[in-house]
């Protein structure tokens, strides 16, 4: 494909405004993106895929700052259930993230990066401007938009916001709305942020030093939620880290520890910590049935849009339940929903890691719709 | 329709084609694509093995992970043209209130269950003294998900006595049409077309 628009590391500025839910608008905003596959000549076979907090555009190519393959190379490829063969994918990065989005560190119009300046942005802004994308690429409907955690609260959101433009819609192991528990552990991890002198009220970005070990920790209680207490105990237990004794002293004596502390720095080097404010605060925010009259099921009354939600036995962060009081809402509104709780010993994670289940599941679904 | 399970058959063939169906226990969707794909059918389904609805889903199909004496209620009033248990009632907790529900989303509904009064169950329980194990009941009494064991004679003074509509009868011996006459002798299979 010739066409600029389309391939990887791919940057679109989008010139027209953006209003938010917050109030304010974004004067201009920037998406990165990446798409994979061909358009078809109806422009109708697109798939978006949706990242969680931590993600970003790069879900079936190497990420530039880690190295490492793509985050979701088991669903989206040739011949995998998001074939790369008879779909164009796109996958974005959210506006408030790091990865070439507008957020906290990309530059406002004073050249400087915008720090606190950004405006507090919601699920449905992130939405908002991947339809602005979507514009720019000349492709009105989606046949999917897929996503895991946070991903699959923005494709509940396009269902919500643009019926129309979603023929259906993958959401695995997410939630229509943050518990009071899901903001709690993110205040922890963004007190913890701002608790780090490094921080200096989010403009840290001229001094080289940004707040490592705020981030750190923040991500340290965050990937806590992302295991199930079974796997902790499966993969550590109280196994102590190459040493035969405890020392008696602070050191990571235990494996989770050193596990933990590994899982926080390695973050901390690819993540913006001015980020991770903004998007654990959209998801803090994000109350589907709230934009709804308070009814979830006046989300999706009328759609037209087919639903498949999947949720982990072992996900304690976004339940089992969560994904039934979704479907509970499709069923009240008629919509076509599947629904399958697999079985899963990871934990939330479960979603990213190998699942033929899974796979079958989301191939299988998103084939009928084909 | 070929390949259905007989009670099955006798549903999908008296759907009428374009409708809306709810298939209760619908298992891994054998009937609700034979439905879709010969009668153009808008069908949805409940069922609560996981491996199951990961079958049906896989097929292309709508299926909910649930429980039938449970997440009934989320589903609105007279949501469907029919809503089908087959072979699942005498495994629910409370069967009336299933029923029940089953009445209220469907505006018609089917129901299909296993006799238990069946001359060969009759002939176990009376010559042998044991709870039944035969083709049609395959597992002995502490393994099966047969709770509710219910005759054809029960279940229409059970419907009679609610002021149900009874439709449609059909009964089935060894997968062929038996009289409605000695039905709860002969009959190893009931189907029923129930109306509020």
């Amino acid at each position: 494909m010739s066409d600029a628009r389309f391939g990887l590391n791919r940057i679109a500025r989008l010139g027209s405004p953006l209003p938010l839910d917050g109030g304010g608008t974004l004067s201009s905003v920037d998406i990165a993106y990446e798409t994979y596959g061909t358009l078809s000549p109806a422009r109708d076979n697109a798939i978006l895929i949706c990242h969680a907090l931590t993600g970003d555009q790069h879900v079936a190519s190497d990420h530039p700052v880690t190295g490492k393959p793509g985050w979701w190379t088991r669903m989206v490829g040739p011949g995998k259930p998001v074939d790369t063969d008879r779909h164009l994918v796109i996958a974005t990065n959210v506006i408030g993230s790091c990865m070439g989005s507008s957020g906290p560190a990309s530059a406002a119009a004073d050249g400087c990066p915008h720090g606190m300046r950004f405006p507090v942005i919601t699920i449905r802004d992130m939405v908002r401007a991947q339809a602005m994308l979507l514009d720019h690429l000349g492709i009105d409907t989606l046949a999917a938009v897929v996503g895991g955690s946070m991903g699959g609260m923005q494709a509940l959101s396009w269902a919500a916001t643009f019926p129309a433009r979603v023929r259906s819609a993958v959401v695995i192991a997410s939630t229509a709305r943050h518990s009071a528990q899901n903001i709690a552990f993110h205040e922890v991890g963004r007190q913890a942020i701002m608790a780090d002198p490094k921080w200096r009220g989010g403009d840290y970005y001229s001094s080289g030093d940004p707040p490592s070990a705020g981030l750190a920790v923040a991500r340290m209680a965050a990937h806590i939620t992302y295991l199930s207490e079974a796997g902790l105990t499966e993969k550590f237990g109280r196994k102590l880290q190459a040493r035969e004794a405890k020392t008696f002293g602070f050191d990571a004596d235990f494996q989770v520890e050193s596990y933990l502390r590994h899982q926080g720095l390695a973050f901390s080097d690819r993540f913006d910590a001015n980020s991770y404010l903004y998007i654990t605060r959209a998801l803090d925010y994000f109350d589907l049935a709230e934009e709804h009259g308070g009814l979830l099921a006046n989300a999706f009354r009328g759609a037209a849009t087919r639903f498949c939600v999947v949720s982990f036995d072992t996900d304690w962060l976004y339940p089992t339940r969560e994904s039934r009081n979704v479907v509970h809402a499709l069923n009240a509104a008629g919509a076509a929903a599947s629904f399958v709780e697999l079985s899963s010993p990871y934990g939330h994670d479960a979603f990213l890691l190998e699942s033929p289940e899974l796979n079958r599941v989301v191939d299988g679904f998103l084939r009928a719709g084909a | 329709m070929s390949g259905l399970r007989p009670d099955l058959a006798i549903i999908a063939a008296h759907v009428a084609p374009g409708s809306r169906v709810l298939d209760v226990g619908c298992g891994d969707g054998a009937l609700m694509a034979a439905l879709r794909d010969d009668r153009g059918v808008d069908a949805r389904g409940l069922e609560l093995d996981p491996a199951d609805v990961a079958t049906a889903v896989a097929r292309g199909l709508s299926v909910v992970q649930g429980d039938a004496d449970t997440d009934l209620k989320d589903y609105p009033d007279a949501a469907f043209d029919y809503a089908i248990l087959s072979q699942t009632l005498q495994t629910t907790r409370r069967p009336d209130r299933v029923l029940d529900e089953l009445l209220r989303i469907g505006r018609r509904a089917f129901v299909s269950f296993p006799n238990f009064a069946h001359w060969r169950v009759r002939g176990s329980l009376l010559f042998g003294g044991r709870m039944p194990v035969t083709r049609l009941l395959p597992l002995e009494w502490y393994e099966t998900p047969n709770i509710h064991h219910v005759t054809i004679d029960d279940f229409r003074a059970f419907v009679a006595q609610r002021g149900i509509t009874v439709e449609g009868a059909w009964f089935l011996a060894r997968g062929a049409p038996a009289r409605p006459a000695a039905a709860n002798v002969f009959a190893e299979h009931a189907v029923f077309l129930l109306r509020r």
